[in-house]
Parts: structure tokens; C-alpha cells; sequence
């Protein structure tokens, strides 16, 4: 048999432990361990599943899952595993730096360039990507007052996508190297001419899917917010975390095509022979950098504006308050949205274009500055004439105020010309993006697990370990960025393993020390989900208003039941939740039921997500068969999908009653907490609204209002 | 944590960065920062400030009056909108004219002294077309005499600095790019590429030696003496990525090979370029021809054909 027919461009030297064995080093050593962990990891995976007989119940009640509520707490596992990765390789990077002076460290050029792309490249499309999808998929219908998003089928699709590229970057670490180009791959540096191999090949597939994932996502999530509103739910009563969903959205169904067609284009050069941006022959480098930050200065905003979201209500939430200047921030956030497609070509001041054009990409770029500015202050205010309680999630948000408009400083500064041309391609550029991106999303992130956490799980997180947390992250993330800035500004270059300047010595131990401190954060966190699943009889809040929730989804059990709303509620105000506690007119008995229909799970998504993934691993290594048979598979499942017919199923309307009855008798039998006794066993998820606690005694007494409309 | 920063400013005597400028072009971009910089104070302070009163204050338990439903003010509408609005308006000001004034393409003075950079796998090439002489990895410049770097890539693209003297630009193949400068002290000045490309790129440096211009005179004196010339086949050889040690002084280098390279990656040239050949030995003067009358109105960089 021929070899090359059946495995492509695999050999036995393509698995990472060959390199171990053939040229045996502490890089090698560190590669080899990555592999083995990845390895390990799916096998202990797999014997665990095994053994707790799991394999059912994940197949039948997760991966078949079409419910936004399953799909977004799959996006968000995705997420954090994929984050566990890159940020071990954050800090690898960072002992290679304080360890290489004049030429030292453990670490091989190669290798070093291997995580620079694999860390940048997995944090935004495999980390923050997921990471707000699965937020905006949780919270999003939720909010709106909807039973699922418009398109189920497509939403677990796009996960599925999503996930699929994240499998094909794990595989890099066994099989063959990932590219040593950056997260934004310029070529003609990862043309096939200097780029050989499967390197670049893996980041173009596994950047592919997950860009057409996030496509689908924004066309599903726009129409679901167009479409899919309770009655009563003008766009202007929508919770602000909605808003942001919806911009971010129309962001993702325009941004991410440039960067689809990008990655095609570079893949044709490769594969076929194309000239699009080789050097010579009518390629060029520079339409790739426009078309790349075409996409890449929305996404940016992708990111950061469902974090805003999140801010926004963590705020109004802690602070018993109305949001301030609701329509002011709404306006700033469609702002920034239109915005972000006008200041691209900041990313590249330096590549020669006149100096009217630069000027007048910095000063968009400023512009974007200003709504920004806004949203900060409306955010300040919010807490004016509040009552806030430092949770968790508050002392991210305030940590996110402060440290947020120092990147947002050297953001500007960034936006000169004159000043670009300096600190680009520096530390201080690297130090300004995590500036943004780490207290801003990351963090954002963060909050919304702790805020949103009880919702999807029916218990609280322990508030300790929490606050441990962010006293390991805060801080860590300012020892292990400002340094940078500095370093930066010392002419200190991005994406060197080794340097000689004995000036940047100390900085780097700073820094090192500040990622120690991030890991140490991280190690908090997992160590706050374990031990709140373990004492989650304590912590439990299934009445599903832990905080005094002001959005209609604290309104509903935790976790929801699969229908999420039992009557679609009637929208009158803002806050609409919270108006109907102070009214008095929450948890009330509707009327009448109603059967609820809803999408069957299918195995139509994992399928597509699955032979997806083959189909890329098969292009990465020019497996011709494999390529053929799973694209052939790919579609053969969309067609069997379009002749199933019995594809959503009822419920009927006494299951929904007996459920939903139970829940408001469970709620009006028990008494509602204070803020005081927010973070105690008490708390079971009744709240009295913090504008009612002088008069809670009447209500406390369970005296709920009882009235049938 | 500004703090961070702003402490550390006294003792960055040594750093090697734009902090310590060695030319006119370096210190507007560092003046410039400084501006920058403190206008942007004015939206910043007052957070720092205002925070931990509103935290102090409004914190459950504090002394503020809970007011749950305000939600809306005009003035201070105006004041979160305006003061920004403002601010952009003059940092925007100070931007445009920095940025016209310091164009990097704009010369700084008559009869400027010309080098021509090709950027190669982890080392640069320099040509000086008026003294006929060529370095590998050295970049030797008069002190107070206008310099033009006229730039273009053999390679991958990549990114061109010297930051005590002037900001970056990027060298890419087949086009070339202008970076105007000036020394105003003399001394050795670390330059380097910042564009990732490869295994040797956290080594690819070089060195810019500012004299004053006897000495640069008698530099070019001694140049010329060296017996070493660049032809096209020389420069072939160069291509092979490769980290250069010891910079190299060629005596004399084929006129117009710097239009010939960029001229390389036209298309249709004969033979194509597969492997990014170097160009013939002799020129084709359709080629090499354009470069000078362009200097001026060819603000983009562009192909030379």
C-alpha cells in the first residue's frame, strides 16, 4: 500500500514525541509533555465517561442538545478548557523571557514561535470567541423572553464548528507543528514559499471553522433579538446586556466574512498555487493586512461589547440601582459598533500610506474613544445614589473601571501616528491589547460566571474562593502587563525568545511574577466551581433570584426548565423583573396554559461538527480520501436533516403547569432575603427588593400576591 | 498603577528606546507622547478620583441617599459627552499636525544622503548610491545631514527601526517605502526588525553608527578601499536566511541593484520569479529606472513597474 495515499503527510517523525527522541532538550521535553498532557487529558477523559457511565447522558443530554441554555454552557466549558492552555503557555513564554538573557532560556526559537501563534490564536477565537458566545446564547433569550433562540439547529451547528476547530489546535500538540506566524498570520511569511509544512495549514482550518461558526452565530442571534422579543419588549426596554448581544451580532455577520475570505485566500496560495499575497507575480501582503484587520478591529468590539453588557448589569445589580443613562449608553454602544469598521488601518500606520490617511484613521480612532469614555462615566454614575455591595463580581467591574481607561490611554496614544511608529511591534503594543482584553473581557467574563452562575446551575459560587480569585488576578494582571508598557517603550520587541538588553531584566521578573500570581487566580477559580459543587445543598438558590435581579431572567427557576418561560411574560418598563417585585406583581399565576413546543434533540450538529473536523485534519495533511469522504459526509447529513419532519416535540401544558405551580408555591412559601444575608445559607433566591426593605416585613411573611390575570 | 510607569522614568537613563532621542524626528514622536499623554489625564484623574468616593459613599452602609430610580441628568449628560467631545477635538488637532508634520516621507532638508535598505532573512542590507559603497548589518550616517532610507524587502515582510532616531516603517518586496531621519548626536544606536520572520528574528539587529561628517567622509574613504563588492550574484548568495555576526563594508556594489530587486517581483518578468531569484546582472534599464522621479508624488509604496 502507498503510504502517502492512505496518511497523507504524516510520519512517524510528524508526532511530537519523535522530536523527543531524535533530538532529545528541554524544549523538546516541554513539547513532548504539552502532547502527553493533551493525550492523558482525552484519555482520562475517556476512562472517566467510561466509568461513571457518562457516555449516555452526554450524548443524549448535551452534545444532541439543541437548548441555547445547553449550548452556551458547552461554549463556555470550551472555553475555559482552552484557556487552562493558553494561559500555561502564556506563562511558559514568560519564564523563556526572564530566563533569556543573552541568548539563554529552555526554550527553542521555533518552539517559542509555536506559542505565541498557538496563545494568541486560541485566546481569541478558542477562549474569548466562546467564551461570550456561550454567555450571549445563556443570557440573551433569557433576557428577551424567549423559549429559545430562532434557529436551535443552527445555533448547536455553530458550536459544533467552533468546537471542531478547537479539537483540530489540540491535535497540533501531538500531531506535526502549528505555525510560528501569529494569531494574525501575515504573509507572505506563511506562504507556502516560507512557510512549509502543516503549520500555517492548521491555524487557516481551525480559524476557518471557527469563523463560519461565529457567522452563523450572528445571524442567528440578530434575528433571534428581532424576532424572537416577549410582548411588550420594545428595543429600548431591553436590558443593555441584550443590546450589546445585538451589536455584537451585526458585527460578527460583517466582520468575520473578511477574515473567512482571508483565510480561503491563503489557503489557495498554498494549496493551489494562487498568487493572492505572495511576494511577486500580483500577490500582495498588503490586501491580506486590510482584509485581516477588516475583521480584526471589529472583532475587538466583538469582544468587548458583550463584556460592556455584563458590566452593565453586574453594576445596576450590586448597586440595588437603575442603570444610569440607559439611552445614552445604548447609543454609545451602536456607536462603537459602527465605528469599529472605520479605523482598521491603524493596525498598520507603518506600511507606508500617506500621512493624511493615517491621520484621518487616528482621529477615528480617537472617536471610538469618546462613546467609550461615556459608557465609563454612565457606569461611575450608575453607582451614584446606589447601595453597593462589593461581591465578586462588583470588584471586578471596579477593577475593570480603573484599569480599563489606563488601556483605553495608551489605546489613544496608539492611535498616533507619530506614536505608533515607535511602540509598534513592541511590548507596549502587547501590553495595550491584554490591557483591554484582560480586564475588559476576560474579567467581564469572569463577573458574568459569578453572576450568572446560579442561574444556569440552581447554587451559588463559594464568595470566597471568588474573592481570592480576583485578589490573585487583579493584581496579577498589573504586574504582568505594566511592565510591558515600559519594556515597550525601551524599545523592547514582541515575539523574541531571547534578548540582550540587561535593563529589561527586572521588568521581566515583574512580569513573570505577575503570572504567577494569574495562574494562581486561575487555580482559585476552578478551585471556587469545585467546591461550590460540592456544597451546592448550601449553596443552593433554585428560587432563581439570588442578587435582586432587575432582568426578566431572574424572573424564572435555577436552573430553567428547557421551555425557560412557562407563559411568555408581558413587558411593561425596563427592568421589568425588578419593577414587578416593587409593584408587588411578581410571581404571579397565569391564567391558562398552554402546550409548549419544542426542538427535538438531533445528532444532525455533533455529525457536521465531527466530520468537519476530519474534513480539516485531512486538508492540514493533504489526506486527499479523508478530505473527500468527510466533505461528502458533511452533507449527506444536512440532507437526511432536510427530509426529518418530526423534528420538534410538546410539551404539554399540565407538565408546564404542575412545574411552573410548584415553583411559585415553593417561592411564595419561602421567605425573602435581605442583601444583608446575601452571601448566607439563607439565600435561597427570593430576594426582597432592596427599594422594599423597609416595608419586607409584610412580604417576608410570604404574603406574595396571588392573582390570576 | 500608572505609578508603575511613572516611577521608573528617572532611572531609564540607560534604556535604549525613543525615551533618549538621538534625532529631531525621535523627540517630536517623544514630545508628542508626553502631550499626548497629559491631555488624556484630563478624562482620567478624574475616575481615580471620583471612584473611590462614590465606592465610599454610596457602599451599602455608606452615608449617601439611596435614590433607586434616578437614572438621568442633563448636565451631567452634557458634561460625560462634552468634555470627551472636547478632548478628541484637541488631542485630534495635535494629531493631525504631528502627523503631517513628521510624515516619514517628508525630507528633512535639502541634498539628503540616500541609503537604500533591502531587508533579507535576519540581516539588512544598506546601499549608498552616492558613495558606491554597501554594508551588511552596519548603517553608518553623518551627524546633522538629512538621511532618506529608501526601503524594500528580499524577503518576508519586515518592519524597519532605529528607535532613538525615528519610528518604523515596513520593507516588503516588490515596493518600496521612505523613512526620512536625522542625527543630532553621534554614537552607536541599536536598529532592528520588529516583524516576526523566522527562527532569527529575535537577533536581528543591527548597528547605526552617527559620526560627524569628516569622520563619515573618511569612513566612506576607507569603505571604498575594501575589496569585497556586491554583484547580483553576491547579493544571491545573501539570500539564505542566515544571522550576521560581524557586519560586513563591501567597496563597491552594481548600480541600480536596489531598483533591480524590487523590480524582481514584478510580474511577468522573464523566467517568473520563482524562489525570488535575484536579479539579472545587468539591469534592465525599464526596471531600474524610476525610483528618483518618483520621490516625491509616489507617497504609497508601490511596485516600481
Amino acid at each position: 500500500m502507498n503510504w502517502e495515499l492512505i496518511f497523507g503527510q504524516i510520519k512517524w517523525t510528524s508526532f511530537v514525541f519523535a522530536g523527543m527522541i531524535e533530538n532529545p532538550s528541554l524544549s523538546e521535553a516541554i513539547a513532548s509533555g504539552a502532547g502527553s498532557i493533551a493525550v492523558l487529558g482525552a484519555l482520562g477523559t475517556v476512562v472517566l465517561l467510561t466509568v461513571k457511565g457518562w457516555w449516555v447522558p452526554l450524548w443524549r443530554d448535551w452534545l444532541t442538545s439543541v437548548d441555547h441554555k445547553k449550548v452556551g454552557i458547552m461554549y463556555i466549558v470550551l472555553a475555559l478548557v482552552m484557556f487552562a492552555r493558553a494561559v500555561i503557555e502564556a506563562a511558559l513564554m514568560r519564564a523563556q523571557q526572564l530566563a533569556a538573557t543573552d541568548g539563554g532560556g529552555f526554550l527553542s526559537a521555533d518552539h517559542f514561535g509555536q506559542l505565541f501563534s498557538t496563545h494568541g490564536t486560541i485566546m481569541i477565537f478558542f477562549v474569548a470567541m466562546p467564551f461570550i458566545t456561550g454567555l450571549m446564547n445563556y443570557v440573551m433569550p433569557l433576557q428577551i423572553g424567549a423559549r429559545d433562540v430562532s434557529f436551535p439547529l443552527l445555533n448547536a451547528i455553530s458550536l459544533m464548528l467552533t468546537m471542531a476547530g478547537a479539537v483540530l489546535i489540540m491535535v497540533s500538540l501531538v500531531v506535526g507543528q502549528f505555525s510560528t506566524g501569529g494569531w494574525s498570520a501575515y504573509p507572505p511569511f506563511t506562504g507556502i514559499e516560507f512557510s512549509p509544512g502543516e503549520g500555517v495549514d492548521y491555524w487557516i482550518w481551525a480559524v476557518s471553522l471557527g469563523s463560519i461558526g461565529s457567522t452563523l452565530t450572528g445571524l442567528n442571534f440578530a434575528v433571534t433579538i428581532y424576532k424572537k422579543r416577549c410582548p411588550g419588549m420594545s428595543l429600548f426596554r431591553m436590558p443593555l446586556f441584550t443590546w450589546t448581544t445585538l451589536c455584537t451580532s451585526i458585527l460578527m455577520i460583517f466582520a468575520m466574512a473578511p477574515l473567512t475570505a482571508a483565510t480561503i485566500m491563503l489557503a489557495l496560495d498554498r494549496y493551489a498555487g494562487f498568487h493572492f499575497f505572495t511576494n511577486g507575480d500580483g500577490g500582495n501582503m498588503m490586501n491580506y493586512a486590510n482584509l485581516f484587520w477588516l475583521f480584526g478591529h471589529p472583532e475587538v468590539y466583538i469582544l468587548i461589547l458583550p463584556a460592556f453588557g455584563v458590566w452593565s448589569e453586574v453594576v445596576a445589580t450590586y448597586s440595588s440601582k437603575r442603570i444610569y443613562g440607559y439611552t445614552s449608553l445604548v447609543y454609545a454602544t451602536m456607536c462603537i459598533a459602527v465605528l469599529s469598521f472605520a479605523v482598521w488601518l491603524h493596525h498598520f500606520f507603518t506600511m507606508g500610506q500617506s500621512a493624511n490617511v493615517n491621520a484621518i484613521f487616528g482621529i477615528a480612532t480617537m472617536i471610538i474613544g469618546v462613546p467609550t469614555g461615556v459608557k465609563v462615566y454612565d457606569w461611575l454614575l450608575t453607582m451614584v445614589g446606589g447601595r453597593i455591595r462589593l461581591t465578586t463580581a462588583m470588584l471586578f467591574h471596579i477593577n475593570f473601571l480603573l484599569t480599563f481607561i489606563l488601556g483605553g490611554m495608551t489605546g489613544v496614544l496608539l492611535a498616533n501616528p507619530g506614536i505608533d511608529f515607535q511602540v509598534h511591534n513592541t511590548l507596549f503594543l502587547v501590553a495595550h491589547f491584554h490591557n483591554m482584553i484582560i480586564p475588559g473581557v476576560l474579567f467581564g467574563m469572569f463577573a458574568a460566571v459569578q453572576f450568572w452562575f446560579p442561574k444556569a446551575f440552581g447554587f451559588r459560587l463559594h464568595e470566597g474562593l471568588g474573592r481570592a480569585s480576583f485578589w490573585c488576578f487583579a493584581p496579577g494582571f498589573l504586574l504582568a502587563f505594566f511592565p510591558l508598557y515600559w519594556l515597550g517603550m525601551m524599545g523592547a520587541t514582541r515575539r523574541t525568545f531571547t534578548w540582550s538588553n540587561p535593563d529589561y531584566l527586572p521588568w521581566f521578573a515583574l512580569a513573570m511574577l505577575g503570572a504567577a500570581l494569574i495562574l494562581a487566580g486561575f487555580a482559585f477559580m476552578v478551585m471556587q466551581i469545585v467546591v461550590s459543587v460540592r456544597r451546592r445543598a448550601e449553596l443552593a438558590a433554585p428560587l432563581g433570584d439570588p442578587w435582586d435581579g432587575r432582568a426578566l431572567e431572574w424572573s424564572i427557576p435555577s436552573p430553567p426548565p428547557a421551555w425557560n418561560f412557562a407563559v411568555l411574560p408581558q413587558v411593561t418598563a425596563r427592568d421589568a423583573f425588578y419593577e414587578a417585585k416593587k409593584d408587588g406583581t411578581a410571581y404571579r399565576s397565569p391564567a391558562a396554559y398552554e402546550d409548549i413546543e419544542v426542538p427535538r434533540n438531533t445528532a444532525t450538529a455533533p455529525l457536521i461538527g465531527l466530520f468537519a473536523c476530519a474534513w480539516a485534519f485531512g486538508l492540514v495533511w493533504h489526506i486527499w480520501w479523508l478530505v473527500i469522504v468527510s466533505f461528502v459526509l458533511i452533507w449527506a447529513v444536512v440532507i437526511a436533516r432536510s427530509f426529518a419532519t418530526h423534528t420538534e416535540e410538546i410539551v404539554p401544558a399540565a407538565t408546564v403547569k404542575a412545574a411552573n405551580e410548584a415553583f411559585l408555591a415553593a417561592v411564595r412559601a419561602t421567605p425573602g432575603v435581605t442583601r444583608d444575608q446575601e452571601m448566607t445559607a439563607a439565600n435561597r433566591g427570593r430576594a426582597i427588593p432592596e427599594s422594599l426593605e423597609a416595608s419586607a416585613g409584610a412580604l417576608a411573611a410570604g404574603a406574595a400576591v396571588e392573582v390570576t390575570r | 498603577m500608572a505609578g508603575v510607569t511613572a516611577l521608573a522614568m528617572p532611572c531609564a537613563a540607560s534604556a535604549a528606546g525613543f525615551l533618549e532621542p538621538a534625532g529631531p524626528v525621535a523627540a517630536a514622536q517623544l514630545s508628542h507622547f508626553g502631550t499626548i499623554s497629559a491631555l488624556m489625564l484630563i478624562v482620567i484623574v478624574p475616575m481615580f478620583v471620583a471612584l473611590p468616593l462614590v465606592l465610599l459613599r454610596y457602599r451599602r452602609g455608606g452615608k449617601g441617599t439611596y435614590r433607586p430610580d434616578w437614572e438621568f441628568n442633563w448636565g451631567l449628560e452634557l458634561l460625560i459627552w462634552g468634555i470627551p467631545v472636547a478632548l478628541v477635538a484637541a488631542l485630534g488637532t495635535a494629531l493631525w499636525n504631528h502627523t503631517l508634520k513628521n510624515d516619514p516621507y517628508r525630507p528633512l532638508g535639502p541634498a539628503p544622503l540616500v541609503v537604500e535598505v533591502i531587508a533579507l532573512d535576519w540581516k539588512f542590507l544598506f546601499l549608498y548610491p552616492e558613495q558606491g559603497v554597501a554594508t551588511l548589518d552596519l548603517l553608518v550616517l553623518p551627524k546633522d545631514r538629512p538621511v532618506t532610507l529608501k526601503l524594500t524587502s528580499g524577503t518576508v515582510m519586515q518592519s524597519f527601526i532605529v528607535p532613538r532616531l525615528a519610528g518604523q516603517i515596513y520593507a516588503m518586496a516588490g515596493m518600496q517605502t521612505q523613512l526620512n531621519l536625522i542625527a543630532d548626536a553621534t554614537g552607536d544606536f541599536t536598529g532592528r526588525n520588529t516583524q516576526y520572520n523566522g527562527l532569527g528574528f529575535a537577533t536581528q539587529s543591527f548597528t547605526t553608527r552617527v559620526v560627524s561628517a569628516e569622520d563619515f567622509a573618511s569612513w566612506v574613504t576607507g569603505a571604498k578601499a575594501q575589496p569585497a563588492g556586491l554583484d547580483a550574484a553576491g547579493y544571491k548568495a545573501l539570500l539564505p536566511p542566515s544571522v550576521v555576526n560581524e557586519p560586513v563594508i563591501y567597496g563597491r556594489f552594481t548600480p541600480g541593484l536596489f531598483d533591480q530587486i524590487i523590480a524582481s517581483f514584478a510580474p511577468g518578468m522573464a523566467g517568473g520569479h520563482q524562489g525570488h531569484e535575484a536579479p539579472a546582472g545587468t539591469g534592465t534599464p525599464a526596471a531600474a529606472a524610476p525610483a528618483a522621479a518618483h520621490q516625491h508624488d509616489a507617497h504609497t509604496p508601490e511596485a516600481a513597474q
